[in-house]
């Protein structure tokens, strides 16, 4: 795989506002490393570049909405933050600790498949097509994690699993396997299985797509509560409403680059590039 | 047989207009409305068809003399019929398992990211299936005059452990090295096509969460992976009981064996002892395909919105149906 510099490889953030600047909450954002952090990200499949120079900081509690059209990399972006997909350069961050990789003088080598796993265990990932284990009950679902590395005993973790399943609305549903529920209950089902290892950032790679309108809602609504716990999330959505309603950060991604990004308010009322305006008067 | 199950069909049931019944579904709908279902006269015919000639095969099979019926009583539970018996379910047991624990690491080798464990296991797969099992078998056998003794060791270099061959290989070791060799390699496109029916979002998920490789593997892609492999292994396993017959070609007495040398000592007897081995072999089969059953069942777990009764649930139910009804005509 060709690696050769092309000509804009650091100005991912062309055009771009630098996010939430003037923040009240500068001050202490300053002192804390950034919850996600992701440097010159590039990637290619094949002669398909993906990423073609991503930058983005996302702030300890914010929640960034990252919108895009199809095929704007905005995926394989989020995928990259917990390392199922690997940058070909570039780095990705969380609370200031390297993902995937450690650095070696200038370069960056690739950690153990176990060190990764590691990582990963802090991250939660809630996938499009909710990827629920099918043979195991919606309470095995969520408790297997917590178990399988170590961070709790067999019944801490049914109890720990119980509590986030009441959580997210589904007290009733514990012994129910994934066949049996509905789309929008086994994303939420997803999203304690996501919880049950207490992450520090949790990646939700668009949730929603999958869903019958009516189902759009309750998820959305679990991921807003979610929110309001100050816990990071970076969410690639279609849902503007909720991008308007939820979001400190609105990241406009397209052929890989980051075209603006910015306060609901800056990028989804006053965009200022045209591909953003593009976007939105097709999605709205 | 056809009536009764389409009086139990809750809609079908006749209900006297005097009598208000209400089912637990809710009342019943207007009776001008009732859906009656198609008539199928076809159906009928067809079952008596396949009767009759069911029972004029059942009557040919016991009248015919020539099938000898006492002999077969007499020879079916001979101790030397047995005692081939045995050999049968020991050299399947044992070629069972190795075959299966080696397809196992086969398959893991096949799927593995390494070229030359991938491309040995591939060669192994290839060589193996495309021996025939008794040139395998024979071959072997014959193994000790071409390697008199086995050793372990670094190849061109010394030689650590050393084994007289022909000690080893009595004529149960050959067969099941033999039977494991070919088993195995089976068994190995059987376990990589389950491995490779797990979608690829369960993987993703157990890699997302962090879920340490050996969990993965034994908690959520095994577990997955079994409900494919298990009907595929099964049907393995049964051409393996009627594979054993040949090891009879490395002078080892297995069922077939036994009943081989028994027919040229009493020639007259040769159709009730190959009745004999037929009726065992079918006994195995069957009681591999009971097993089969509950263990796929086992594995369903999650895979079906509600299970199917057991055949033995089923039973229950219908006798409790039948006893509820009894019950109910007495009443009136």
């Amino acid at each position: 795989m060709t690696t050769d510099a092309s000509p804009d490889s650091t100005t991912g953030a062309r055009g771009g506002t630098s996010p939430s600047s003037g923040d009240a909450f500068d001050l202490l954002a300053d002192v804390r490393p950034a919850a996600v952090e992701v440097h010159g990200a590039h990637k290619w499949f094949g002669t398909n570049h993906v990423l073609a120079g991503i930058d983005l900081t996302v702030r300890p509690g914010q929640v960034a909405v990252v919108l895009g059209p199809s095929g704007s990399g905005k995926s394989t972006l989020l995928r990259t933050v917990n390392h199922l997909e690997k940058l070909d350069r570039g780095h990705v961050s969380i609370n200031g600790e390297l993902i995937g990789v450690r650095r070696h003088g200038t370069r960056l080598k690739e950690l153990g498949a176990r060190a990764i796993l590691r990582q990963r265990a802090g991250i939660g990932f809630v996938f499009q097509n909710f990827n629920l284990f099918p043979h195991l009950t919606a309470l095995e679902n969520v408790a297997a994690a917590p178990v399988a590395t170590g961070r709790a005993g067999r019944a801490e973790a049914r109890a720990l699993a119980a509590t986030l399943l009441e959580r997210v609305g589904l007290a009733d549903k514990e012994d129910a396997f994934p066949r049996q529920l509905s789309g929008g209950q086994q994303q939420r089902v997803a999203i304690a299985r996501a919880l049950a290892l207490r992450p520090g950032v949790i990646l939700f790679d668009e949730p929603t797509s999958a869903l019958d309108p009516e189902l759009v809602g309750e998820v959305l609504g679990v991921i807003e509560d979610l929110a309001s716990t100050g816990t990071t999330l970076v969410v690639v959505t279609h849902e503007i409403g909720f991008a308007r309603k939820v979001a400190d950060l609105v990241v406009f991604l397209d052929h890989g680059v980051v075209v603006e990004q910015g306060t609901p308010t800056e990028v989804l009322d006053h965009p200022r590039h045209p591909r953003t305006r593009e976007f939105l008067a097709k999605v709205l | 047989m056809g009536d009764t199950d389409e009086t139990s069909r809750p809609g079908v049931t006749l209900v006297r207009a005097d009598e208000p019944v209400t089912p637990p579904g809710g009342p019943r709908p207007d009776a001008a409305e009732r859906v009656v279902p198609l008539r199928r006269p076809g159906r009928w015919i067809a079952t008596v068809v396949v009767l009759v000639v069911f029972a004029q095969i059942v009557h040919g099979l016991i009248t015919n003399p020539f099938f000898q019926w006492d002999r077969f009583g007499y020879w079916f539970v001979r101790p030397v019929v047995l005692e081939g018996l045995l050999i049968t379910l020991k050299v399947t047991a044992l070629a069972g398992v190795f075959g299966l624990l080696g397809g196992v690491v086969l398959a893991l080798c096949r799927l593995s990211r390494s070229p030359v464990l991938q491309s040995m296991s591939w060669i192994y797969i290839w060589l193996f299936r495309s021996v025939p099992l008794i040139v395998l078998l024979l071959f072997l056998y014959n193994f000790s005059a071409l390697y008199p003794t086995l050793g372990l060791g670094i190849p061109f270099g010394p030689t650590f452990v050393e084994f007289n061959e022909s000690a080893l290989a009595t004529e149960i070791v050959i067969a099941v090295v033999g039977l494991g060799l070919n088993e195995s390699a089976y068994a190995a496109e059987v376990v990589r096509g389950g491995i490779l029916s797990v979608d690829h979002g369960q993987h993703e998920a157990a890699a997302a969460l962090g879920l340490p490789r050996r969990y993965q593997f034994r908690r959520i892609v095994a577990p997955q992976a079994l409900r494919s492999i298990v009907p595929n292994y099964v049907n393995q396993l049964i051409n393996l009981i009627k594979a054993t017959s040949l090891v009879f070609y490395v002078s080892l007495l297995d069922l077939f064996g036994q009943v081989q040398s028994l027919g040229s000592t009493y020639p007259g007897d040769i159709v009730p002892l190959l009745i004999v081995a037929t009726v065992w072999y079918v006994i195995l089969t069957s009681l591999v395909s009971v097993v089969q059953y509950y263990v796929e069942r086992y594995f369903a777990r999650g895979a079906v919105r509600t299970m199917p009764l057991t055949p033995l649930q089923k039973l229950r139910a219908g006798i409790a149906e039948l006893r509820g009804r009894i019950a109910a005509g007495a009443v009136r």
